[in-house]
C-alpha cells in the first residue's frame, strides 16, 4: 500500500475502500477455544482475588474462568453478568491494564497478568450468541421506575430493577439507545453493532420500555416524572463539551470531538467520512486517544494530540497512548491552544503557547509555535449538561451517596453525570446496579 | 434447570458434593464454612476411640508432585485420623447437625478390631444425630501399624465382621470405605456387602513415596532426615479410583451396591464421571485443600449446566450410564477400526505427534510435505493407537475417526467387517471357542 489520500483540507474517501474495513476492524481479536483453555489455566484462583477486588463490578474472576477450564463458558458469563449485564461490553472496554489485570498477581509474579478481559468476552460471546438468558424476572411489585438515559448506567439500573419485578420506562434523548457504547466508545472496540445487540440482551428480560427521543428538560421535567413514578433514576451521562476559550474555535474544520465520534460509530459507509489531511486533537484522555487513532485510520496523514501538561498526567491509559503512537499519531506535551488560524473562514492550521508547571500552577512560557492543519478537534472533557433538575449538584455532578441517592429521596443517579469513581463504562454500570438495588430497599420498606 | 439433591442411602444433601473425611472435615470451624460455601455433606475426619488422641507429627505431613505452571497433581500424606479428643469432636458434630438440618453429616470411624471397642463407640456417635457412619478400612500409614485402616481393609474377614458389628450395634447407614492398597478391590467390597453394609466409599490414599530429598537422601515428607509411605491422593490418583469403582459398580456380586465415589475430584466433570460409572455421589480431599471451599461452586453450576444440555433432570438420569460399558478386553470388538486425523487448521506444527509415532509406535505420521514442515496421518501405516491425540499440546486437533464398515482400511487392506467380533472367536486365539457375548 502506498501514500495515497493526499488531498489537502477535509476530504472522504482517503483510503481504498477494503482498507476502511481492515483499519476499523476489531482491536483485538476474540480469543479462539484453545486460547481461551491455554490462558485460563494461567489463572490461580487466588482467595479474595485481587482483580475481583479491582473489578468495580466486583465480577467473581477467579470462579468465571475456572468455569471456563472446565468446559463451562455459560456458567461463566452467568457468574459474570450477575455482577455486570454490560460484562460484555466491559469485556471491550474497559481498560484493564488500569483494572482486574493490574491487580492479578500474576502482574507481580511474572509482568504478565492473565487475559481477563478476553476471557471475559470469550464467556460472554457464547452467551450471547446462544441468546442463553440467565435472569427471570420476579413476582411483579407494581412499582414505576423512571430512568433518565439508556447508557450503561440507565441500562445496568433498568435490568435489575426489571428483575426485583419493577417495571422500568427508560428515556433517551438519542434515537438509539446504548449512551456512549453507541455514540462515543472507539469503532475498533466494538465493531458489528454489538452495542444494540448487547441493548437487545439487557432488555429480553421483560418489563423495560425504552422510550426514545425523550429529553429531560425539553419534553418533561424531573417533577413530571416524580408524578408518574414511583422512583426515578438519572443517568444522562455529560452532554455538554468544555470550551477551548480560543480564538476561531467555531470556525470551519474546528469540531468537538465527541461529535467526530458520534459521526463516526452512526456512519454506515465510512469512505464518505470526511477527514483533514492533518489533524490536531486538543486534549489528554481517552476522548482525545480515540478521536485521534479513528482520525488516522480515517486516512489522515498526520494527527497530532496536544495535551497542556505532561505524559504522566494524561487520563489516556499507557495502553491507550501506546496504541496512539503505534497508528501514527504524534503526541505533544506541555503545549496549550492560543488560536485557531483561519483562512476565508477555514481552518488553516493552530497556535500553541508552551507550558511548564511554576510553583505547582501551569502557566504559558509566552513562547509560541504554529501546527498548520486543516481540522482541529477538541476533546477537554466533558460537561453536566443540564443543572440538575433540582437535585444537589457537587463539583459540576450530581451529588451521591455511596448507594446513589441524591438529594431528593426519591431520586437516584449514577454514571457520568453523578460523582464518584471514574468515568467509564463499568463504573456507571456498577452505580446503576448498585442504585437498584437502593431503589428496591427504599420502595419495600416504604 | 437441572435438579442436583442427592439421597445417598436414605442420606439426603442438596447436592452431591461432600467433602471426604480428612482435614477440611476436622472440625466444627471448617465444616461450618464449608456448608456456607455449598458443600452438600461432610464425612467428619475419622475419629477414634475414647481416651488420650492420637498424636500428630510436628513437621511437614504433605508431598505433592507438580505439573506444569506448578499446578497441583499429585498429594500425599502422613496424617493420622483426628488429634483432637473424641468428646469435642462429638459436641460440635452434634451441633453442626443442629445447625444445618439440610446438610448430610457423615461420622468416620476408626477403633481396634475388637468387638467391645466398636460397641463402644457407636452410641456415642449415634447421639449426635449424625446421619450415618463411615468405617475407614483404609488408612495405609500409621494407623495400619496399630492393626487399624488399611491393616482391617486388606482382610475380607476382618471388614466383613466389624461391618457386621456396626450393623448389630447401630441403627445408622453404614458406609464401608475401602483402601485401593489391594490387588483386587470386589475382595474386601464383597465382604463389606455380605457383613450388611449400606454402601461403600473408595477410594482412601494409595500408599506412596512422592519425592526423595537428593541431599538429605531420604523420602519427602522428610521428618528430621527420615521420610515414611504416605497415602497419595489427587488428581493423579483419579483414574485408579474410577477404575476401582465401576470394578465394583460391575460385579454381579455387588452389583447396586451404592458407592459413594472418591479420589481426585476436582471440577464437576471428574464427578460426573464417578457418577457415570455408578457411584451414586462423589467426596472431595485434595482439591478443597488446594483451591479451598470455594471449588465446590464451580462443581454445582458446571454439573447443572451439562445436565442441562444433556436434558439429564436428575442425578438418576445418568447414574450408572456408563458402567454398562465397562466390559472386559476381550470383549472389545476387535472389527473396529479408526485411524488418527491432524486438523491442519488447529495444528501448529511442534512436531510431538511425529516424534511420538516415529520413535515408539508406529512410523504413521509424516514430517513434512513438498520440503515444508507438515503433520499429516498416513492412513496406511495408523494402528488408531491414540498416541498422537494424547500428546498433542492441542485439543481437539488430532481426532479419531472410526471407519465406516465396507470402507478398506488402508493398512490392513482389509474391509472393515460390520459385524462385532471380539477375542474370543478371533482365530489367532488358541482357545477361541463359539462366539461369547459380553457380560451386560
Ligand atoms: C469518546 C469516548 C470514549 C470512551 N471510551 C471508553 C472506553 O474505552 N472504556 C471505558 O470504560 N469508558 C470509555 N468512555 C467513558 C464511557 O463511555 C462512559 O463512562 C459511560 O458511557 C458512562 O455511562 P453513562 O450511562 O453514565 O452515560 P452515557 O453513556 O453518556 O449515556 C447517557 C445517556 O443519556 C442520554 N441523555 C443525556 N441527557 C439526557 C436527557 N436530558 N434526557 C434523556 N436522555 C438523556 C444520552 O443520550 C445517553 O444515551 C469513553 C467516553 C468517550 C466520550
Ligand atoms: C491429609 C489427609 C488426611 C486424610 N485423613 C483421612 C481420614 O482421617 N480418614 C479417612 O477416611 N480418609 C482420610 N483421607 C483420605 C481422603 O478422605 C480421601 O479418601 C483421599 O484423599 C482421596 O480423595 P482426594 O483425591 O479428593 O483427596 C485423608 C486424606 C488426606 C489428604
Ligand atoms: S489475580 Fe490473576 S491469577 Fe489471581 S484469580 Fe485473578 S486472574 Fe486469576
Ligand atoms: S499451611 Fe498454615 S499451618 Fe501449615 S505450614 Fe503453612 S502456615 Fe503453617
Ligand atoms: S502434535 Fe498436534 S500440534 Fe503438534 S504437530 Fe502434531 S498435530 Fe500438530
Amino acid at each position: 500500500m502506498g501514500v495515497q489520500g493526499l488531498k489537502d483540507g477535509i476530504a472522504a474517501g482517503r483510503l481504498a475502500a477494503d482498507q476502511y474495513a481492515e483499519n476499523f476492524s476489531d482491536l483485538h481479536a476474540p480469543l479462539g477455544r484453545h486460547e481461551a483453555l491455554v490462558e485460563a489455566d494461567r489463572c490461580y484462583f487466588c482467595y479474595d482475588a485481587p482483580c475481583m477486588n479491582a473489578c468495580p463490578t466486583e465480577i467473581d474472576i477467579p470462579l468465571f474462568i475456572r468455569e471456563i477450564s472446565t468446559g463451562n463458558a455459560l456458567g461463566a458469563a452467568e457468574t459474570i453478568f450477575k455482577q455486570n449485564i454490560l460484562g460484555g461490553m466491559c469485556a471491550r472496554v474497559c481498560p484493564t491494564e488500569q483494572l482486574c489485570e493490574e491487580a492479578c498477581v500474576r502482574m507481580e509474579a511474572e509482568g504478565k497478568p492473565v487475559q481477563i478481559g478476553l476471557l471475559q468476552r470469550y464467556a460472554t460471546d457464547e452467551a450471547m450468541e446462544k441468546d442463553k438468558q440467565f435472569f427471570t424476572r420476579a413476582t411483579p411489585t407494581g412499582k414505576r421506575i423512571a430512568v433518565v438515559g439508556a447508557g450503561p448506567a440507565g441500562l445496568a439500573c433498568a435490568h435489575r430493577l426489571a428483575m426485583h419485578g419493577h417495571d422500568v420506562v427508560v428515556y433517551d434523548g438519542k434515537p438509539k439507545a446504548g449512551g456512549l457504547n453507541e455514540y462515543g466508545i472507539a469503532s475498533y472496540k466494538t465493531p458489528d453493532g454489538f452495542a444494540q445487540k448487547e441493548v437487545d440482551y439487557i432488555t429480553a428480560i421483560g418489563g423495560i420500555t425504552i422510550v426514545n427521543e425523550k429529553l429531560l428538560g425539553r419534553d418533561f421535567s424531573l417533577p413530571e416524572l416524580l408524578d408518574g413514578f414511583d422512583s426515578v433514576f438519572l443517568g444522562m451521562g455529560l452532554g455538554g463539551v468544555n470550551a477551548l476559550r480560543a480564538d476561531g474555535e467555531n470556525a470551519d474544520g474546528a469540531l468537538n470531538a465527541v461529535d467526530f465520534i458520534a459521526n463516526l460509530r452512526q456512519s454506515d459507509d465510512l469512505s464518505t467520512l470526511p477527514i483533514g489531511r492533518r489533524v490536531v486533537v486538543i486534549g489528554g484522555g481517552m476522548t482525545a486517544v480515540d478521536a485521534a487513532v479513528q482520525s488516522k485510520l480515517l486516512g489522515a496523514e498526520e494527527v497530532t494530540m496536544c495535551y497542556r501538561r505532561g505524559k504522566e498526567h494524561m487520563n489516556a491509559s499507557e495502553f491507550e497512548q501506546d496504541l496512539a503512537a503505534s497508528k501514527g499519531v504524534v503526541i505533544r506535551h506541555w503545549v496549550a491552544p492560543k488560536r485557531v488560524l483561519t483562512e476565508a473562514g477555514k481552518v488553516t492550521g493552530i497556535e500553541l503557547e508552551y507550558t511548564a508547571l511554576k510553583d505547582g500552577k501551569l502557566q504559558g512560557t509566552g513562547e509560541t509555535f504554529t501546527l498548520p492543519c486543516d481540522q482541529v478537534m477538541k476533546a477537554i472533557g466533558q460537561t453536566l449538561a443540564t443543572d440538575g433538575e433540582g437535585v444537589e449538584i457537587a463539583g459540576g455532578k450530581i451529588a451521591i451517596d455511596e448507594e446513589g441517592r441524591t438529594s431528593n429521596p426519591r431520586v437516584w443517579a449514577g454514571g457520568d453525570c453523578a460523582t464518584g469513581g471514574e468515568d467509564l463504562t463499568v463504573t456507571a454500570v456498577a452505580q446503576g446496579r448498585d442504585a437498584a438495588e437502593s431503589i428496591t430497599r427504599f420502595l419495600q420498606s416504604a | 434447570m437441572a435438579d442436583i439433591r442427592n439421597n445417598f442411602v436414605g442420606i439426603k444433601s442438596p447436592n452431591p458434593f461432600w467433602l471426604a473425611s480428612a482435614p477440611p472435615t476436622d472440625k466444627a470451624y471448617n465444616v461450618e464454612r464449608a456448608f456456607k460455601a455449598g458443600w452438600g455433606g461432610v464425612v467428619w475426619k475419622t475419629l477414634g476411640e475414647e481416651g488420650p488422641p492420637v498424636v500428630n507429627v510436628n513437621g511437614p505431613r504433605y508431598g505433592a508432585i507438580w505439573g506444569a505452571d506448578r499446578r497441583l497433581l499429585g498429594f500425599n500424606n502422613i496424617e493420622l485420623i483426628t488429634d483432637r479428643s473424641l468428646q469435642i469432636n462429638l459436641q460440635e458434630i452434634k451441633q453442626v447437625k443442629k445447625n444445618w438440618p439440610d446438610r448430610a453429616v457423615v461420622v468416620s470411624i476408626m477403633v481396634p478390631c475388637e468387638e467391645d471397642a466398636w460397641k463402644a463407640i457407636l452410641p456415642l456417635v449415634e447421639e449426635t444425630e449424625a446421619d450415618g457412619i463411615e468405617l475407614n478400612f483404609g488408612c495405609p500409614h500409621g494407623m495400619s501399624e496399630r492393626g487399624m485402616g488399611a491393616a482391617v481393609g486388606q482382610v475380607p474377614e476382618y471388614v466383613e465382621m466389624v461391618v457386621r458389628w456396626c450393623k448389630q450395634y447401630s441403627r445408622m447407614p453404614v458406609i464401608t470405605k475401602l483402601t485401593p492398597n489391594v490387588t483386587d478391590v470386589r475382595r474386601p467390597a464383597r465382604a463389606a456387602k455380605n457383613g450388611g453394609t449400606d454402601a461403600v466409599s473408595l477410594i482412601n490414599t494409595i500408599n506412596s513415596i512422592t519425592n526423595v530429598d537428593l541431599d538429605l537422601m531420604a523420602p519427602m515428607p522428610t521428618i528430621d532426615g527420615k521420610g515414611t509411605h504416605g497415602g497419595y491422593c489427587g488428581p493423579a490418583a483419579k483414574p485408579i479410583a474410577l477404575h476401582m469403582v465401576a470394578e465394583i459398580a460391575r460385579d454381579p456380586a455387588t452389583y447396586s451396591l451404592p458407592i459413594s465415589g472418591i479420589g481426585g475430584v476436582t471440577t464437576w466433570r471428574d464427578a460426573a464421571e464417578f457418577m457415570a460409572l455408578g457411584a451414586g455421589n462423589v467426596q472431595v480431599c485434595t482439591a478443597a485443600m488446594v483451591y479451598g471451599f470455594k471449588i465446590v461452586e464451580e462443581m454445582i453450576s458446571g454439573l447443572k449446566g451439562w445436565m442441562d444440555e444433556k436434558g439429564y433432570a436428575t442425578l438418576d438420569d445418568f447414574t450408572g450410564k456408563a458402567v454398562r460399558n465397562v466390559t472386559d478386553w476381550q470383549y472389545l470388538n476387535l472389527n473396529y477400526v479408526t485411524k488418527a486425523k491432524i486438523d491442519q487448521d488447529k495444528c501448529i506444527k511442534c512436531g510431538r505427534c511425529h516424534i511420538a509415532c516415529e520413535d515408539t509406535s508406529h512410523q504413521a505420521i509424516t514430517k513434512s510435505k513438498d520440503g515444508v514442515r507438515h503433520f499429516e496421518v498416513m492412513d496406511d501405516e495408523c494402528v488408531g493407537c491414540n498416541l498422537c491425540v494424547n500428546v498433542c499440546p492441542v485439543e481437539d486437533c488430532i481426532s479419531m475417526i472410526a471407519l465406516e464398515p465396507g470402507m478398506l482400511d488402508q493398512r490392513t487392506k482389509k474391509v472393515v467387517d460390520p459385524n462385532y467380533a471380539n477375542w474370543t472367536t478371533h482365530p489367532n486365539n488358541p482357545a477361541a471357542k463359539t462366539a461369547v457375548e459380553p457380560a451386560e
